[in-house]
């Protein structure tokens, strides 16, 4: 199994470790890479877009083709886990953060997310949290998003107060916090279904 | 110690260092106002650092260079959606708690300003906001990790466009690094206890004035030395286990051109901070991009040829070896 990490920013080395744990948990022989450039993408059979900021992220995987890499993989039925900036960047829907640094989206998942929901850093938080199909995790929060509304084939698999932080859609997994940070059980998850 | 993780936790160490794990690969720039910060967001800086005068302008001034006026801070605040940070001086706590109150994301504890403290640095345990602390050294870098900073920069030499002393900084802590990882594990006390003396060095020259002689007292933050040597071996051990810092390790000070940011992320940078550099050549929205594109690319080389084409003009930079002790802003805080 080779799984990409979508190398342009924010905390790769967080997701391929995690993944590479998880793997080994699991028992699964694999690879895990970070992805820069064109042309990795299509000979892998999992992606990951991490933590980071999305408006760096967005403008860069759209500079070099790589957006164009993930739709095709997405269009193949690839599975793709997106956290925190990576839940951003593949939502259908932003906000007005989103539309004042016209940050263009993936738009693969059916959800309308919001930026920095629960305010700036000071604000950032860790919680423990119930997520369907995984259990109990450790959940950080940094200036994280919230998904404010989701499309009827989406599946919510956590709330943290009312607000959704984790969704399902067929294939693809978006979290608002950061389960590279804390364990490898979310990762497991993901490999396996 | 057992966490009570029914509850929200704000201000960990996960979280505070989580923050600057979400800035790797990106560029911190700095800036003066709500215009610029627009330019280096639209650019694709991952965060802004909000300053009163750039590095260069700073030096240029003379005087004594104090935290940015909050609502300078507030305005840039407001213009963009990514991380605002901004500079307290060493050992300023009333500036901290300011910034920290005004709600900036990160604060940078830093030598581009004027000491407050010649003995001793904040202790950012007991800040909610995370800190980053410059280093030139991997003594400095332990100092700073373990008074609380979730990212250490190096110091470089700031506000002369000059990369020399960032380079000087980011391999005299690697070689350290490596040291470590080959002495044999009963040295790194060692190691630990001679880190740990610059905590000692008020208490020693009080003791010395009023001569008398006293062992274990407490030197710092209602710690004793003692405490501290263990506090630094704890971490010291945990850098010769992962072989790297266990904070983000960004370069910083005298950082001018896309192959300047390259170069630091081939010596193994996490990201770049670019200070007087984007705003002091003469295309600044073409220049951030052009540090953007190269911090991304920098293991190829021909994007980094590509995007430094038809800059214009960098900033003029100044020959550090020509500058006066007094001038260098590096060796402030130890």
């Amino acid at each position: 199994m080779k799984v990409g990490v979508i190398g342009v920013q924010g905390d790769v080395e967080e997701h391929i470790l995690a993944t590479k744990n998880a793997l080994r948990n699991l028992q699964i022989e694999g690879e895990v890479v970070a992805i820069r450039k064109t042309g990795i993408v299509p000979d892998c059979d999992a992606l990951i877009i991490p933590g980071g900021e999305s408006t760096t992220i967005s403008k860069l995987i759209f500079a070099n083709s790589i957006a164009e890499e993930i739709l095709e993989f997405a269009r193949g039925n690839g599975k793709i886990m997106g956290t925190c900036a990576g839940l951003i960047v593949l939502a259908k829907q932003g906000d007005e953060q989103v539309a004042k640094t016209k940050t263009k989206l993936l738009g693969l998942l059916d959800v309308k997310v919001k930026r920095n929901a629960f305010g700036r850093q000071r604000e950032s938080f860790q919680t423990k949290l119930d997520m369907k199909y995984v259990g109990e995790i450790d959940a950080i929060f940094i200036r994280a998003p919230i998904i404010e509304s989701v499309g009827k084939n989406v599946e919510v698999l956590a709330k943290f107060e009312d607000k959704i932080v984790a969704v399902k859609q067929n294939n693809i997994l978006g979290l608002a916090f950061h389960p590279e940070l804390s364990s490898t059980k979310v990762h497991e998850f993901f490999l396996k279904f | 110690m057992k966490f009570d993780l029914e509850k929200l936790r704000f201000g960990t160490e996960l979280v505070k260092r989580g923050f600057a794990k979400m800035q790797k690969g990106g560029v911190i720039m700095d800036v003066t106002n709500a215009e610029q910060a627009v330019i280096a967001e639209e650019a694709g800086a991952v965060a802004v650092m909000a300053l009163h005068k750039v590095p260069a302008d700073i030096r240029a001034s003379g005087g004594v260079a104090r935290m940015a006026d909050p609502k300078k801070i507030q305005e840039i605040m407001d213009a963009v959606t990514i991380p605002v940070m901004a500079k307290c001086r060493i050992g300023h706590i009333a500036e901290a708690r300011a910034l920290e109150a005004l709600g900036v994301d990160m604060i940078d504890e830093s030598e581009v300003l004027t000491p407050a403290d010649t003995f001793f640095h904040i202790y950012k345990k007991n800040f909610t906001v995370p800190f980053v602390c410059g280093a030139r050294s991997l003594g400095e870098a332990v100092r700073r990790i373990w008074e609380g900073a979730a990212m250490i920069r190096t110091k470089g030499e700031a506000g002369t466009g000059n990369v020399v002393e960032a380079v000087k900084h980011m391999r005299l802590i690697d070689q350290a690094i490596y040291m470590l990882r080959v002495i044999p594990e009963e040295s790194v006390y060692g190691v630990a206890l001679k880190y740990a003396s610059r905590y000692a060095e008020l208490s020693k020259q009080v003791k010395e004035e009023m001569n008398v002689v006293l062992e274990n007292e407490v030197v710092y933050e209602n710690l004793t030395l003692n405490e501290i040597v263990e506090g630094i071996h704890e971490i010291l051990l945990e850098i010769r286990e992962i072989g790297r810092l266990p904070v983000v390790n960004f370069a910083a000070g005298g950082i001018a051109t896309p192959a300047d940011a390259a170069l630091m992320m081939k010596l193994g940078a996490d990201g770049v901070f670019v200070g007087s550099g984007i705003f002091k050549s003469s295309n600044p929205a073409k220049f951030a991009r052009a540090i953007v594109e190269a911090v991304e690319h920098y293991d190829q080389p021909e994007i980094v040829a590509e995007v430094s084409k038809e800059l214009g003009e960098a900033m003029r930079g100044l020959e550090v070896s020509k500058l006066s002790e007094g001038e260098l802003l590096q060796t402030r805080g130890a």
